[in-house]
């Protein structure tokens, strides 16, 4: 799908528009650099009832300054996507908050995805000394005729005299470096400042500069609890882009190592959740059953959680003869052990007393803030990509998809229970079926994508993974970008928070379930 | 049944005879600092590897088993390596206060330790408030808590501390309550007392119902006391990393981490004392031979055996549930456990004035 421009002026009137027609789900949000014709952001939106897609894309000639009206007020995750481009191609997005740099610190020279950055070391040296918290937020006027506002006023995003506690970025329950700062009020959250970037490696940087195969390593270690799925995304995109048609054994093969990845996420999830509670028992039983995926894993790709199993055209090496047996046993055995952890941790009154009503988003918000995955399904919205727009065997297998009402942190942990069982109902089905075939078509040794835009996106693990390539025809892409999973669900966090206490905003980063390297990437 | 006063008095009378008064108390209450002490780590050892096999078979694990046969070293290993750690003192803290903490608990859980009675005559602090004693002792513990956080210059331990003064001070209340309770039914607060009038029947079954009751919320507020799961709030890791001693190293972190187990031994330890019949074996009325059997099961053994299978219920509980919410364990003490306490109180009180206990 090739994205309409529109020019700069038309764009929020065009946006609000199209939000009051329904198209309430910023998908994503593109910073790219188009070079001579200047940088620009693509808007990709998505009707949340009817799936329909939609996207739109503006320019903006000067390099010197470049302004873009903001979005943020129209869907509030446009927010963190507007500081991230910000961040990146340096496009002042007019009207918007709290426009910081989101990635990278604060005392960084230049905007390193602007294809005339200036790389060298002298510019951005390793720096010793720590960055210095930057507390002030720059609103901008929002100006209707686009004529461009200056910075008026600082306003303090957190005040000296609040009591100022950081969460991270070396924090047992942000399960990564994320950081946290919170205003407390007695035990009572006032406030939340997110910093991300303390994990980033510019993987979408570095993509411009390798081929596609070489690409697919890196995406195994963006959320590595999808792995697969994050490489089946790409896959994906690639294939479809070279109109390469795949076999029948591959698809059932790769829509079963994602399902087991599937599984295996929801395990973690629910030993993370359980540990963070306190519940330290229930935390090892889930290990204790997500080694068995693993160890299939391991007997079928090598690898127990960087894979690198998917390859354009197919998967890296067949499965083992033993796997079907194997997948089987797991599934029976996975069955009973759920019951066990819901004697023991879900149906626990404390457990109970602790998530049920605690951290409510609502279904207005999720879809405002694009929470997608278990998230956006235990708030009541219908999110899943596999039902949405089916891809690989999803819309040959029967399967539920789950959804809760309330959208407190209990509805977001029995969506992740149910669907271990989901999953393991879409792998029974497939797995006695596998079809004989070839597990990979051949492609040429060097791989180019025709020019144009290509994107494709799947379900991950926690949220639609989606993968957008801009393509000059080359070896590399011109612009990759990984739509991240986790960014809007720490972005809701803002809303969730407001009056919980320090031990909520535990149970709610553990059922919001985020992975940081993929909010990094 | 055998009495360790007869050695006791022996070595008293031997001290005496080979030194002047004066000299003989000093020596007394040297070497009973010293076997106090020494018991007191002895227990804590055992504490700690005993807490890491039972955690390990409710988590399907088999817990250390490298360090000596059957692990039975690593917690020799642990305390070594923990006493050559360095004992860091912190930027901005308030130097006397910081170090005095750790002590302070310390000898808060020794002084507590020191008025359990192991079994006949052998017992450290014995007289006629000992039930008294034992609450203040206990209750400034706290004081460490609190002060540990204050001092620290953290903010966790600040949270974690402040969290602990709430908790500690209003399940106090409970306790307290609880063992008035026991008080009311025995009518006396010497230990020594309570647990010979136990002979003749543990005071959970001659309390029956209300002594029943007090149990319970004695053990859910001695839970909260020591700060372990599912009250273990002031340290709660995934919250505060660890709480109010998040900056003590070596010895000092040490200290609070032995006090935390030996508290919750003392915590057992009185359950038993004061519920279960602390040494007095168990005897059933009618069955004579039963009862002479049990007579010799040394008292020690029967106050140990006790203490464990409490410190094991807690450890139970420990191991499956998950964190309380600060308000939560606050509602629950004071909308739920003083109401009962009370009420529970007032029960026993009518029992013993009727005259409807065993």
């Amino acid at each position: 799908m090739t994205p309409t421009f529109i020019e700069t002026k038309e764009l929020r009137p065009l946006m609000k528009e199209l939000h009051s027609k329904g198209m309430d789900f910023l998908r994503d949000l593109i910073g790219i650099d188009w070079g001579e014709e200047g940088l620009g952001v693509i808007y990709m939106l998505e009707n949340s009832s009817t799936g329909e897609n939609l996207q739109y894309a503006v320019r903006c000639a000067d390099r010197e300054k470049p302004q873009i009206p903001t979005v943020c007020d129209i869907w509030k995750v446009a927010e963190l996507y507007e500081r991230e481009v910000y961040d990146f191609f340096g496009i002042e997005f007019t009207g918007h908050p709290d426009l910081r740099r989101l990635y990278l610190r604060n005392d960084w020279v230049g905007h390193p995805l602007r294809k005339d950055y200036d790389e060298s070391e002298a510019l951005n040296p390793i720096r010793l000394e720590s960055e210095i918290t930057e507390d002030v937020q720059r609103p901008y006027e929002i100006a209707e005729d686009a004529e461009m506002a200056k910075i008026d006023k600082e306003t303090n995003i957190i005040h000296g005299d609040q009591y100022i506690i950081n969460i991270g970025p070396q924090h047992p329950a942000t399960h990564g470096v994320l950081r946290f700062r919170l205003a407390l009020d007695g035990e009572e959250i006032r406030k939340i400042d997110i910093r991300c970037g303390y994990i980033h490696r510019g993987i979408e940087k570095m993509s411009e500069k390798l081929t596609y195969p070489q690409i697919l390593a890196l995406t195994d270690r963006l959320d590595y609890l999808s792995a697969h799925q994050n490489r089946h995304a790409l896959c994906m995109c690639i294939e479809k882009a070279m109109g390469l048609e795949i076999t029948e054994r591959t698809q059932y093969i790769r829509t079963i190592m994602d399902e087991l990845q599937r599984i295996d996420s929801h395990l973690l999830f629910l030993s993370c959740a359980a540990m963070d509670l306190g519940a330290i028992t229930t935390f090892i039983y889930g290990f204790r059953d997500r080694e068995k995926i693993l160890d299939i894993f391991e007997e079928v790709t090598g690898g127990r959680l960087i894979q690198n199993y998917n390859t354009i055209g197919g998967v890296q090496a067949d499965i083992t003869p033993g796997f079907a047996q194997k997948v089987k046993e797991y599934c029976r055995y996975q069955r009973d052990k759920i019951k066990e952890y819901n004697d023991v941790f879900t149906n626990n009154v404390i457990t109970r007393k602790r998530m049920i009503g605690v951290g409510r988003l609502s279904l207005a918000d999720a879809i405002s803030y694009g929470c997608t995955g278990g998230t956006g399904r235990a708030s009541g919205w219908a999110c899943d990509v596999r039902k949405r727009h089916p891809y690989a065997l999803y819309d040959k297998v029967d399967f539920k998809e789950i959804i809760y009402k309330n959208g407190d942190c209990y509805d977001r942990f029995l969506v992740r229970i149910d669907e271990i069982l989901e999953s393991i109902h879409i792998i029974e089905q497939l797995i006695d079926n596998i079809p004989e075939g070839d597990y990979k078509v051949k492609t040429k040794p060097i791989i180019r994508l025709p020019e144009g835009q290509f994107s494709a996106s799947v379900e991950g693990s926690r949220g639609e993974f989606g993968v957008f390539i801009e393509s000059r025809g080359d070896k590399s892409p011109y612009r990759l970008k990984f739509r991240p999973m986790g960014l809007p669900l720490v972005a809701s966090m803002h809303k969730i928070l407001k009056g919980a206490k320090i031990a909520d905003l535990i149970a709610i980063g553990a059922t919001l379930d985020y992975v940081i390297p993929d909010i990094d990437r | 049944m055998f009495s360790f006063n007869n050695i006791t008095t022996a070595i008293d009378e031997f001290l005496n005879s080979v030194l002047p008064a004066q000299g003989a108390l000093i020596v007394e209450c040297v070497l009973v600092a010293l076997c106090a002490v020494l018991a007191y780590v002895t227990l804590a050892i055992v504490m700690i590897f005993m807490e890491r096999k039972v955690c390990a078979a409710f988590q399907c694990r088999l817990g250390p088993m490298r360090v000596g046969y059957w692990g039975l070293l690593q917690v020799f290993a642990d305390v070594f390596k923990m006493l050559i750690k360095e004992i860091i003192s912190i930027n901005r803290s308030d130097r006397v206060l910081y170090n005095l903490a750790p002590y302070l608990v310390v000898m808060s859980s020794v002084l507590t330790f020191s008025c359990l009675p192991f079994a006949s005559g052998l017992q450290v602090l014995d007289f006629n408030i000992g039930v008294f004693f034992i609450m203040a002792a206990s209750s400034f513990g706290v004081l460490g808590i609190l002060l540990a956080g204050w001092s620290s210059n953290n903010k966790y331990s600040m949270i974690g501390a402040v969290r602990s003064g709430a908790q500690m001070i209003s399940y106090e209340l409970s306790i307290g309550l609880c063992i008035l309770v026991v008080v009311i039914l025995s009518g006396t607060m010497q230990i020594s007392e309570l647990v010979d009038m136990q002979r003749s029947g543990w005071f959970i079954f001659r309390g029956h119902i209300p002594a029943f009751i007090a149990f319970i919320i004695y053990l859910i507020a001695g839970n909260a006391e020591t700060n372990r799961a599912p009250f273990d709030l002031p340290e709660a890791e995934s919250e505060l990393t660890a709480g109010f001693h998040t900056e003590y190293s070596g010895m000092h972190f040490g200290f609070f981490y032995v006090a935390e187990f030996m508290n919750l031994f003392i915590v057992a330890g009185i359950a038993s004392t004061l519920f279960l019949g602390g040494w007095a074996p168990l005897y059933i009325t009618g069955l004579d031979a039963f009862n002479n059997i049990m007579d010799y099961i040394p008292g020690i053994v029967w106050f140990l055996g006790k203490t464990f299978f409490v410190i094991w219920l807690l450890m139970w509980v420990r191991w499956t549930f998950p964190r309380m919410r600060i308000d939560h364990v606050v509602s629950l003490e004071w909308k739920y456990l003083i109401p009962i306490g009370l009420v529970n109180l007032l029960i026993m009180t009518l029992c013993v004035v009727m005259g409807w206990t065993f």
